[in-house]
């Protein structure tokens, strides 16, 4: 890529403290002052433009912060330890949403994350030329299924299934309904539910992410470890995985925000009660399903208050949790690349 | 690709000593498991990527076969009735979610690309980088948290639900996508088409817009369209914001029907029939998905061979 001069040959503007021509410009790029008023215009309002993003997120922030502030004031950190939701005595807790939301994702990565990296280890190494466009295509398509397709196909299907199959076989044939993981009597909606339909969901933005920090490994990364010998699997595990390990890392972590905010698909399978309950087969809540159900219908303003202070715990979980994904994954295709 | 595995090492032939013919057994049995491991994580690798894209098949089937016969020309025109009355439609969803699309693609479209451009043109810089990280980590955030967002500034102040709450909730999804990928697609174009835009005495905002942008389209319309079939679908955020709407209105101060809120209110509803509209409701919307997909990767083949895979 023409990494140096492609984009600062028309970089019209020095913006303070940063150096106006980059070297390899051969001189095209000039000072502010020396542009013309299309060029200051031009430059002012993609800058505009650009601080977009920044100030949006910021709104975010203020506008929810403020409005969580009152039922954070009333109740302070017993919100997020107490199970007590009670419009009407106008108490809230909301530890078993932020539970139902940290299991039901963990549920999710579960299960996702060897099947992605199985994907993704498959269309990056050792899937035939003609197979990859198109597998790739399916699992991308994955992603593009709305969120309340997948809640209806979880409330007629996936529901039944667990019910009628799955949640038995479980319990009895294999022993498991002692443990009390898997105890209790199988409803249908369930937290277990709710975990199997994010893993669907997460599934190919985690192998999305994969495949390209695999396809970023240089090849002589694999030239090096088959010269030595080695399997292609040996090649993989030995050379390729450590080198992409912080990116694959990255990409769960992505994943992981992706379940923490799943709204629709899991309100409409996970049960709705605001419980903490040890089984998995037991009817859960999540953060977002929380404030999904309740908020149009918010009764007074500290109920209302409440529920944006959930939006709140949600917003920072989700930016810490971005944060870190991005920064594992950035770092990686910076090493690729240098 | 190269072929699979190393070869065993030769051993010599010629008069092997003791050690000679253990080592060369021993090699061989290690060799042996070896591939053996090698073969089956490839094959299980093959049925992960078959496990991975069953739910998607499985999904479509259903769709099929349970969508496909709800779905009667009057599914289109008429609107929703109640139940006990045969007949009824999704008419007013499927225009208010055009409608919101429409108003999505107002707000996000001009900020994203803007803003792509200014990544892409400026990409050193400070602000630049912020910018990419940012909008990165909003790509991130979870849909209902923007319809918070949306319901603090124009649901709240305004004291009622309405069609622009519910679009500026999708635009502000399509911000950091179009961004992103905007980005992308700039950094595509060739450095030797603005030296020569340049060289013949275009100033720079022309350059940018008439020969980068103009050579960056077909790629940026793609982006565009990817964008609307994400928010097209998204339910959360506008619970509160759009709210629904079980009338015809095309007011975009008023709440407003959409195609996946409607589903939604079906699918959650105890009666046989309004499952099957909510079938029906969800062939519609992934078909509309699907043809903008479609539709995006047509706009990326059809010229310059820019932003394909």
């Amino acid at each position: 890529m023409a990494e140096a001069s492609a984009g600062s040959v028309v970089a019209p503007a020095a913006a303070p403290g940063v150096p106006p021509v980059a070297p390899g410009d051969g001189g095209l790029a000039v000072r502010m002052e020396d542009a013309g008023v299309g060029d200051r215009i031009y430059h002012v309002s993609i800058t505009v433009f650009a601080l977009g993003v920044p100030l949006l997120l910021c709104c975010i922030a203020v506008a929810i912060g403020a409005a969580a502030a009152p039922a954070f004031r009333a109740f302070g950190l017993s919100f997020l330890t107490s199970s007590r939701w009670d419009a009407v005595a106008g108490e809230f807790g909301a530890a078993p949403a932020i539970y139902g939301t940290v299991v039901s994702s963990i549920i999710a990565l579960v299960i996702a994350t060897p099947l992605a990296l199985g994907v993704a280890i498959f269309l990056s190494e050792f899937a035939p030329a003609w197979l990859r466009q198109p597998v790739a295509f399916l699992v991308d398509l994955l992603a593009a299924v709305p969120s309340v397709v997948y809640g209806l196909w979880g409330i007629f299907v996936l529901i039944p299934l667990l019910r009628e199959y799955v949640m038995p076989f479980l319990a009895e044939d294999l022993g498991l309904g002692r443990t009390p993981l898997f105890s209790g009597p199988a409803y249908g909606p369930s937290m277990l539910a709710a975990g199997l339909i994010l893993a669907i969901m997460v599934l190919p933005y985690i192998s999305a992410v994969a495949r390209e920090v695999l396809l970023a490994v240089p090849r002589s990364q694999r030239e090096a470890a088959m010269a030595l010998g080695a399997t292609r699997w040996e090649t993989i595990w030995g050379a390729v995985l450590p080198y992409a390990r912080s990116g694959i890392v990255g990409g769960i972590i992505l994943g992981l925000g992706r379940a923490l905010g799943e709204t629709m698909a899991v309100t409409m399978v996970i049960g709705n009660r605001h419980e903490i309950a040890s089984s998995l087969f037991a009817p859960g809540y999540t953060m977002a399903s929380l404030i999904a159900n309740e908020f149009s219908e918010a009764t007074n303003d500290l109920h209302l208050s409440a529920l944006m202070a959930v939006g709140a715990t949600l917003f920072a979980v989700t930016l810490v949790v971005n944060a870190l994904a991005r920064w594992l994954v950035w770092r990686v295709s910076r090493e690729a690349r240098a | 690709m190269t072929a699979p595995g190393a070869a065993p090492q030769s051993t010599r032939r010629s008069h092997p000593s003791g050690t000679q013919r253990a080592f060369a057994e021993r090699t061989a049995t290690t060799v042996g498991r070896r591939h053996v491991v090698n073969r089956v994580m490839v094959t299980l690798t093959f049925a992960a990527a078959l496990v991975a894209t069953l739910p998607l098949l499985f999904i479509l089937f259903l769709l099929l076969k349970e969508g496909a016969a709800s779905i009667r020309p009057h599914f289109f025109t008429n609107m929703p009735r109640p139940v006990g009355e045969a007949g009824g439609g999704m008419a007013n969803a499927i225009v208010g979610t055009l409608i919101l699309i429409g108003i999505a693609s107002a707000v996000g479209l001009p900020v994203g690309i803007g803003a792509g451009l200014y990544l892409a043109e400026r990409r050193g810089t400070r602000l630049a980088t912020v910018v990419r990280f940012l909008s990165d980590v909003l790509n991130g955030m979870p849909s209902i948290v923007l319809g918070i967002f949306a319901w603090e500034f124009l649901v709240r102040p305004l004291g009622h639900f309405s069609a622009l709450a519910g679009g500026v909730a999708l635009g502000a999804i399509m911000i950091p996508l179009v961004t992103r990928a905007t980005e992308e697609m700039v950094r595509l174009v060739p450095t030797a088409l603005r030296e020569a835009a340049l060289a013949l005495g275009y100033t720079r905002w022309r350059t940018s817009l008439a020969v980068v942008l103009r050579t960056a389209l077909p790629g940026i319309v793609t982006a565009a369209l990817v964008a609307v079939a994400r928010v097209a679908g998204e339910t959360a955020p506008l619970l509160f914001t759009a709210f629904g709407n079980q009338f015809w209105s095309v007011s975009v101060t008023q709440p407003i029907a959409a195609l996946p809120l409607q589903i939604f209110t079906y699918a959650i509803s105890p009666y046989d029939e309004w499952h099957a509209q909510a079938w029906a409701g969800a062939v519609v919307l992934l078909g509309l998905v699907l043809v903008i997909s479609v539709l995006a990767r047509f706009a990326t083949r059809s010229r310059f061979g820019l932003g394909g895979d």
